[in-house]
């Protein structure tokens, strides 16, 4: 083993090592979903900004998809970074995950080239097959959907036969079912129909049972070994939390889906279903809050990593205040037959994906900058604490600004093009000129500058915490 | 640690967590089964692609207190009736030139979709299309190039795609098909474009941000051609 302080990943278990790479590409690609963001912002204010060169469309493709794809980076190497330890058993077939990492970052590549320099194509099915399926946040063209498939079969391959060989934890039980839904439920958008009705409500699917259900619970299990390595949480009071929030989170989630199908020629009655589930849909969000606080009391902030706490801490309450609040906020048909469609949905997208899967993504890192410099000491009195502070302080203004800004604009959106105008060409830009919107649009990119910052910050510190370090953190073992 | 309390203990929150999902996932599988009766083409709320052929307008229902299509007499688009299978292709045509040209991560359909241009439900009724007349070649125009064409007054554009006068066409069609979808009621509070006949003088498409007329309430007009 390394010298404390050393980068070296003879620190690592096998899973922990590629998780390492699927961590790397995810920061990267962190770095672009910003860089995009903040080009296409900057169109909203320049409208001749990059036009006919990287025209928005081809900014906000590159901005959706690189998220999707850094957070499942991100889940994938949580997963690979637990693995081993939560089955007591090395990775089974870990050289086929090896493979597969390298397949799908080549593809993710080809995928992100073709957005940038192809773009779009003519309007037959080899555009769908190998430009794009021009189907928000799944535009990946139809040969990489099955590369996915067939990555994600060989992921769920390495998790299922791992823990069948060694331990099944409840941790693992929800993992294996919730990859298994997670995987399923992919295969729902990966068709075409002329009907756009029929192509919505099978997007959404995807769209809304990836990120406000199987997404929360596969964040609940790598958080709740987070719980039991950062603060040291007894197993069975995190399992059973677990299991608690899986009955509320697909309790409410599943049919919350029913928001979604307010406007889309989808029948009266998801107008009720809709409305009602998706209005308990923040209650597991608080009970997660609850767990978290709880614990973290408990164990009185006691961590030998605090980055990696505070990153759990602020996935807690910016998953309830991001998801919970946001989404609730615009949610009941009543408002959002004015909402629907405007930077009120952009508002609540920035909160809930950042702060419920980037924070937990990020607390990640920090587990990795932590075990491959040697499980050094990474908590009171660290050398440079200054850098995780300030990235995680910049991140949060900078979200935070974009958040209520978005908000202030779909504020004035609504009323202006929805309530007043009726939604025409015309009011569409009577709103988009309105100076409170221009205002807005402003303060967002502003705020945009903050959070680049704070990435800037968060990569420097993830390449350079714990280099000086010399305590060990195992002085402070966990609970069991 | 005392004894678990039932309620608080693992087996039974398992238990739960199962069974509620289970339960959910059954629900939802039923009800889409149920939603496909709606939404399937010339189902109940989404219509057969022959509905390119009639006139749709958009109006506020008093019974149902809210805006609905209004399907009218026959209007042919591009003055050429069409058989449900070749209304098909064509839609079909115009869906995935949506699709070929990235449309939705700008516009919005149905609502969906980004936030950098206008929403495409009732695109086929916008008032800024000036008059019915001119309406179809108008809309087939800009698809083909938008980059010279007047748009608003902040200076947003659409890009030029390449979109082919056939593609253009489709699309068009689609987003007639399209803006006959029963959406209950969304967009609310939209003044379709004037479609009554005879039509009053065309004023020029897209032009200074002037409040649109609101169109006379018309009645069912003979068919033109």
């Amino acid at each position: 083993m390394a010298a404390l302080g050393i980068f070296d990943t003879a620190n690592l278990n096998g899973g922990q090592k590629l998780a390492m790479k699927y961590f790397a590409v995810s920061l990267a690609l962190f770095g672009a979903q910003v860089l995009f963001g903040m080009l296409a912002g900057l169109q909203y204010l320049k409208p001749d900004f990059l036009y006919g060169v990287l025209d928005f469309s081809v900014n906000r493709t590159l901005h959706v998809n690189a998220m999707v794809v850094w957070l499942l980076y991100g889940f994938m190497g949580g997963v690979y970074w637990i693995l081993e330890e939560e089955a007591g058993h090395p990775v089974v077939g870990l050289w086929l995950g090896n493979l597969i990492f390298w397949i799908l970052t080549v593809a993710v590549v080809i995928v992100v080239l073709v957005y940038l320099l192809v773009q779009v194509g003519p309007a037959d099915m080899k555009t769908i097959w190998f430009i794009m399926e021009g189907r928000e946040y799944i535009e990946a063209p139809r040969w990489a959907d099955i590369g996915i498939v067939v990555s994600v079969l060989t992921f769920f391959f390495n998790v299922v036969a791992t823990f069948s060989k060694g331990r099944f934890s409840g941790i693992a039980g929800v993992l294996v079912m919730d990859l298994l839904a997670l995987f399923g439920i992919y295969l729902a958008g990966m068709f075409f129909t002329p009907n756009v009705s029929i192509d919505q409500f099978w997007w959404w699917w995807v769209i809304h049972l990836w990120v406000e259900a199987t997404w929360e619970v596969l964040v609940g299990c790598i958080m709740a070994y987070m719980l039991i390595v950062t603060l040291g949480v007894r197993r069975k009071i995190v399992e059973t939390w677990l299991y608690i929030e899986v009955a509320l989170m697909f309790g409410s989630g599943i049919l919350g889906l029913g928001h979604h199908y307010f406007w889309i020629g989808t029948p009266e009655y998801w107008l009720t279903i809709g409305g009602f589930f998706s209005a308990l849909e923040p209650v597991p969000l608080v009970a997660m809050v609850v767990h978290a606080v709880f614990d973290a009391g408990v164990h009185k902030l006691k961590s030998t990593n605090h980055p990696a706490l505070g990153w759990t801490i602020a996935q807690a309450f910016g998953n309830f205040f991001g998801a919970g609040v946001w989404g609730f906020m615009h949610t009941l048909p009543q408002i959002n037959l004015y909402t629907h469609g405007t930077q009120w949905s952009a508002s609540h997208g920035h909160l809930a994906f950042f702060g419920a899967y980037a924070t937990a993504v990020i607390g990640f890192f920090y587990l990795a900058a932590q075990k491959s410099r040697g499980n050094v000491w990474m908590s009171g009195g660290l050398v440079g604490a200054w850098k995780w502070k300030w990235a995680m302080a910049f991140l949060w203004i900078g979200m935070i600004g974009m958040t209520v800004a978005l908000l202030i604009a779909g504020y004035e959106q609504s009323q202006i093009e929805r309530a007043i105008e009726g939604s025409t060409w015309m009011g569409y830009f009577a709103a988009q000129g309105h100076p409170w919107f221009v205002q807005a649009m402003k303060w967002r990119q502003i705020s945009g500058w903050a959070f680049t910052l704070g990435y800037v910050l968060l990569v420097w510190d993830l390449l350079s915490i714990g280099r000086r370090e010399t305590r060990p953190a195992a002085a402070h073992a966990h609970a069991d | 640690m005392a004894q678990t309390l039932w309620w608080a203990s693992e087996s039974f929150w398992r238990k739960t967590a199962i069974w509620v999902t289970g339960g959910s996932f059954i629900i939802l599988i039923f009800l889409t089964f149920d939603t496909m009766k709606y939404i399937t083409a010339g189902g109940k709320q989404v219509p057969g692609y022959a509905i390119i052929n009639k006139r749709v307008d958009y109006q506020f229902n008093e019974a149902q207190n809210r805006y609905l299509p209004v399907i009218g007499p026959d209007e042919p688009l591009f003055g050429k009736m069409l058989s449900e299978q070749e209304a098909e292709a064509l839609v079909t045509k115009g869906k995935l030139t949506t699709q070929a040209k990235n449309c939705m991560e700008c516009h919005t359909l149905l609502g969906n979709g980004a936030y950098y241009a206008p929403d495409l439900t009732k695109a086929w009724l916008d008032p800024a299309w000036g008059s019915k007349e001119v309406r179809e070649e108008s809309m087939v125009a800009f698809l083909m190039d938008p980059s010279d064409k007047l748009h608003n007054s902040i200076g947003r554009r659409m890009p030029k795609l390449g979109i082919t006068e056939e593609e253009a066409r489709a699309t068009v069609a689609f987003l007639k098909w399209m803006s006959a979808i029963n959406t209950l009621g969304f967009p609310h509070n939209f003044k379709a474009i004037d479609q009554s006949d005879p039509a009053p003088a065309s004023a020029p498409a897209a032009s200074a941000p002037a409040t649109p007329e609101v169109a006379p309430a018309a009645d069912a007009a003979p068919a033109q051609q």
